[in-house]
């Protein structure tokens, strides 16, 4: 059986399943529970510095977008950090520490950009035995409206100097949570590794308006009447966070810097697919404030299930194994062709690769009188439209074309060779070969 | 003393108040708003859509699922109304299972249709609830029409006439309106008196003078009807019932099963309604499953449908056919009835087994007797008084695609005129499209 443990800088965990710092880690009684049902470990719910802690609306915090049968699909929050006090928080730490050593227990952090701030609260937190910290330069309401959280995040500067200043006041891995609400990712995770930061953590929420209420013209979630925008995650952000994720790896100034991957993370093959774009773990949020803690019997059987088809012994062996694979435009190969391919006995004739081809796209499906439909290859570009919207699962499919074949549509041979667009000859930058 | 299931003869009160309540009403309990969101999210939307072909009257079945999809039941029901004025009640009686659902891609896929026709309930119940009748009539053509009888097809003749803004007079001999909308289908696919409420809702739209208890051939003749209207139209339905052709037909307690579900239908108490111990019904047809169901649900202990080839011929569905049997309905097959016996009143059937050749239906010479103290004929309806000088053929009248027949000025639809199937959404795309075709004659 494949073994799920981890070792992301030195902090051990029986699985690579993280609660992500958020309401699931928000007090004792939750992480206990958490840790029961088998998580790997958690951040805490993000801490604030000594004093009166801050306060959250006393009306709605979450809007939510939703699929078919209301399954939720996207979740939005103007929660802040934690609204209870740092002693509280600080003594419960300790106490679930002390009780499950075996698990991961990284504390959140976001106090004031000065220097005393940090000194101030690293060794507290230091004294509960907690495995690491994580650095919330992501929170997009309210705090950064205070010169924190991703108000930081987004300036790379602040993320070098915060940073530095936690390694230099304490031994604990620094791991800094990332805001998506910027342009080019790489820049605040080169930051934080300039910094000295042992690993990066990503993405924290975005911003987001999930709906208008039509008769009262408010914002969701409306207090009061008024709405203000919210931090967005769940399944609709993994496609943003997985791509925020390869990034990082695949840059240069990044390659190598460890990531704990965040975003949408639902099931076992979410977290797979964080794995292999090189995250050392994953950190869930949102499917556990939908389904609950249980969910973590379903990511770890099927996270081991899948390695040991796949033959992989440990979480490591996958860790960025989908890497190399990721490129830029220009690099793919335009001598691949193919062309789609409708399966006669799975087609149930419901007709939605005619419209999406024949209204939307190159009018390369054909349809009979009794509804057989018919991929034309002479006008096929292979854009996988029909595939996306096709009900029966590989009903649709690419078939790549051999080459020496002629390409019905352009009538072309098929090159074996690899050819991109930096030597394309239609490409204005391309050096004509002398 | 109380009389149960087992009391002989044909009595009233085999079952109690409250049993009697449960089995009469809604089959189908409708669908709230949630099973609504997630039974439309199954819909393909698909493109040229099958279900909308198989549809008589041509519903654009995607867009109102998508409408109700989107929040709007009301947009949804404008949509099925615009092709369909009964909508509401096709979408309670229609055998969608042989109609749209059966041409779903899901239905190909796996098995499980979308499902239409409650969705369509939803959509018109929604409508309908709020009392909105969502058509205008247009201004006055000053054109007159007569249409005869009021059911599906002259309901839905008069209200298209009557919104493109000509003059209807509506004729039905019976007192009642429906037609067998409301005397005709099973109890428990129209509860809550749907049929009579929707009949008011319709008659909103304006223009339309109902003349009721006015018989056609006795009252009022064809010639009357044409010299003082610009046009008529014939929506007068099957009224008579066909002979069994064995002997002690006569013998009381052999009854039409049309006239039995009509009087079921009116009856006020049906604690009050007498039915047979053991019940027969020969027949195969729609009308002999709803005979069947409904005499098993008034507490008749032994409910027979005994249908003269195999059951795969039946012309009601399978699913009727599965209804009646998990209805407590025993459905007997490739039996002939030769004799009913009993002195006065029926006491025993006498079947015939039979083997279909290309000769007809012939006798095996095996004999049959069941116990019966009633026997229900639905073995098909005819055309009661067929007016005079009109082409009949097969016992119809015989129309072409517009619903003209050999008169002019007279246009005929529904089940009395040949072509199409004899059901409720049939009539109404007849009534409907002769409608249009009267319009645009007049309008010339
Ligand atoms: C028992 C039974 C169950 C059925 N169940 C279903 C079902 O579940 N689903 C389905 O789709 N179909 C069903 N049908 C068939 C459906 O009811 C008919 O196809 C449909 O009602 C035909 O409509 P119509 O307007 O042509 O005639 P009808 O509904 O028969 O209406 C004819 C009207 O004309 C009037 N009339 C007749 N003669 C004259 C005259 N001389 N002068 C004035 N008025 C006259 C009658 O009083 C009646 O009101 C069933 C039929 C029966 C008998
Ligand atoms: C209600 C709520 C509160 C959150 N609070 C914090 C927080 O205090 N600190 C933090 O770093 N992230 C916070 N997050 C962000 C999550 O930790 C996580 O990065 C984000 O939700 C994406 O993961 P998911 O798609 O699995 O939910 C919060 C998220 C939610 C939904
Ligand atoms: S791949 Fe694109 S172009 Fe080709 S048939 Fe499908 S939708 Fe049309």
């Amino acid at each position: 059986m494949a073994d799920l443990s981890t070792n992301f800088l030195g902090i051990k965990s029986p699985n690579p399943f993280w609660l992500a710092s958020a309401p699931p880690t928000d007090k004792e009684y939750n992480v206990r529970r958490a840790f029961e049902a088998g998580w790997g470990g958690v951040v805490w719910k993000t801490l604030g510095s000594e004093g009166p802690p801050v306060v959250n609306v006393n009306g709605p915090r979450y809007g939510a977008v939703y699929g078919a049968d209301r399954r939720l699909l996207g979740l939005n929050n103007i929660e802040l950090i934690t609204d209870r006090p740092l002693e509280v928080n600080l003594r419960e730490i300790k106490a679930c520490k002390r009780d499950y050593p075996d698990r991961a227990m990284i504390v959140s952090l976001m106090v004031p950009c000065e220097e005393a701030a940090w000194k101030a609260i690293l060794p507290l937190v230091e004294d509960t035995g907690a495995d690491g910290i994580e650095l919330n330069f992501g929170c997009p309401h309210g705090m950064s409206e205070r010169g924190m959280g991703a108000a930081v995040g987004q300036v790379p500067e602040y993320i070098e100097m915060v940073t530095r200043w936690c390694k230099q006041y304490s031994r604990m891995p620094v791991i800094v949570k990332l805001t998506p609400n910027i342009t080019d990712v790489r820049k605040p995770a080169a930051a934080a590794k300039a910094g000295g930061a042992d690993a990066v953590s990503l993405i924290n929420t975005i911003n987001s308006i999930t709906s208008v209420d039509l008769d009262t013209m408010s914002p969701e979630p409306s207090i009061d009447g008024k709405g203000s925008h919210g931090g967005y995650c769940g399944p609709a952000v993994k496609p943003i966070a997985l791509s925020m994720v390869s990034e990082i790896a695949r840059d240069p100034e990044t390659h190598g810097l460890p990531i704990s991957g965040i975003g949408g993370i639902t099931t076992w093959r979410d977290a797979a697919e964080f794995i292999s774009l090189g995250c050392g773990n994953v950190q869930v949020c949102t499917a556990a404030m939908t389904y609950g803690f249980k969910i973590v019997d379903e990511l770890k059987s099927g996270l081991s299930d899948w390695m040991d088809e796949k033959g992989y012994a440990s979480v490591a062996d996958v860790v960025g194994r989908a890497v190399p694979n990721v490129t830029d435009w220009q690099y793919l190969n335009l001598n691949y062709v193919a062309k789609a391919k409708i399966d006669q006995d799975a087609c149930i004739k419901c007709g939605r690769c005619y419209a999406a081809c024949e209204d939307t796209s190159h009018q390369a499906i054909s349809m009979s009188p009794d509804r057989v439909f018919e991929v034309i290859d002479e006008e096929c570009v292979a854009c996988n439209l029909c595939v996306n919207v096709c009900p029966v699962e590989d009903c649709i499919t690419m078939e790549p074309m051999t080459a020496g074949d002629i390409d019905p549509r352009t009538g072309k041979v098929v090159e074996p060779e690899y050819a991109n667009w930096t030597s394309h000859p239609n490409n204005p930058s391309t050096q004509a070969a002398e | 003393m109380a009389s149960n299931t087992m009391t002989p003869g044909i009595v009233s009160g085999r079952l109690s108040e409250d049993e009697i309540k449960k089995n009469f009403d809604d089959l189908y309990t409708p669908l709230d708003g949630h099973e609504a969101a997630v039974a439309a999210d199954r819909c393909y939307f698909c493109y040229d859509a099958p279900c909308i072909t198989a549809c008589p009257t041509a519903i654009d079945i995607p867009l109102f699922i998508r409408q109700i999809q989107t929040g709007t039941p009301e947009a949804a029901a404008k949509t099925i109304l615009d092709q369909n004025i009964l909508g509401g009640m096709c979408a309670r009686v229609c055998p969608t299972e042989t109609l749209c659902e059966e041409a779903c891609v899901r239905e190909a896929a796996e098995g499980k249709p979308v499902e239409i026709g409650r969705l369509q309930r939803f959509a018109t119940d929604t409508l309908m609830d709020t009392g909105v009748h969502p058509f205008m009539r247009a201004s006055d053509t000053g054109k007159s029409i007569a249409v005869v009888g009021t059911g599906p097809a002259g309901l839905a003749c008069a209200h298209r006439l009557a919104m493109k803004g000509h003059s209807v007079t509506l004729y039905d001999a019976k007192s009642k309106l429906g037609g067998l909308n409301e005397f005709g289908i099973a109890a428990y696919k129209t509860a809550g008196n749907f049929a009579e409420k929707e009949v008011n809702w319709l008659l909103q739209i304006g223009g339309i003078t109902v003349k009721s208890g006015v018989r056609l051939g006795h009252e009022i003749s064809l010639d009357d009807l044409a010299d003082a209207f610009d046009a008529v139209f014939l929506g007068i339905g099957l009224g008579g019932v066909n002979a069994l052709r064995a002997d002690g037909e006569d013998k009381t307690g052999v009854e039409d099963a049309v006239s039995f579900i009509a009087h079921l239908r009116q009856a006020s108490d049906l604690t009050k309604l007498p039915v047979g111990r053991n019940v027969i019904v020969v027949g195969g047809g729609m009308t002999a499953v709803d005979a069947a169901v409904q005499s098993k649900l008034l507490g008749a202990e032994n409910v027979t449908i005994a249908y003269r080839r195999d059951q795969d011929r039946m012309s009601a569905s399978r699913y009727e056919q599965d209804h009646a049997t998990s209805s407590g309905v025993r459905i007997l097959t490739n039996v002939v009835l030769r004799q009913i016996i009993g002195n006065g009143s029926v006491c025993e059937a006498e079947f015939e087994y039979v083997t279909q050749t290309d000769a007809g239906l012939t006798g095996t010479g095996e004999i049959l007797r069941l116990p019966a103290d009633q026997i229900f004929k639905a073995i098909g309806q005819t055309l009661e008084t067929v007016p005079d000088r009109l082409d009949i053929q097969g016992g119809k009248i015989v129309v072409d695609a517009a619903g003209r027949t050999s008169m002019p000025k007279i246009w005929a639809g529904g089940d009395c005129t040949a072509g199409g199937e004899d059901l409720t959404v049939t009539a109404v795309a007849e009534g409907r499209d002769a409608a249009e075709d009267i319009h645009n004659t007049l309008m010339v």
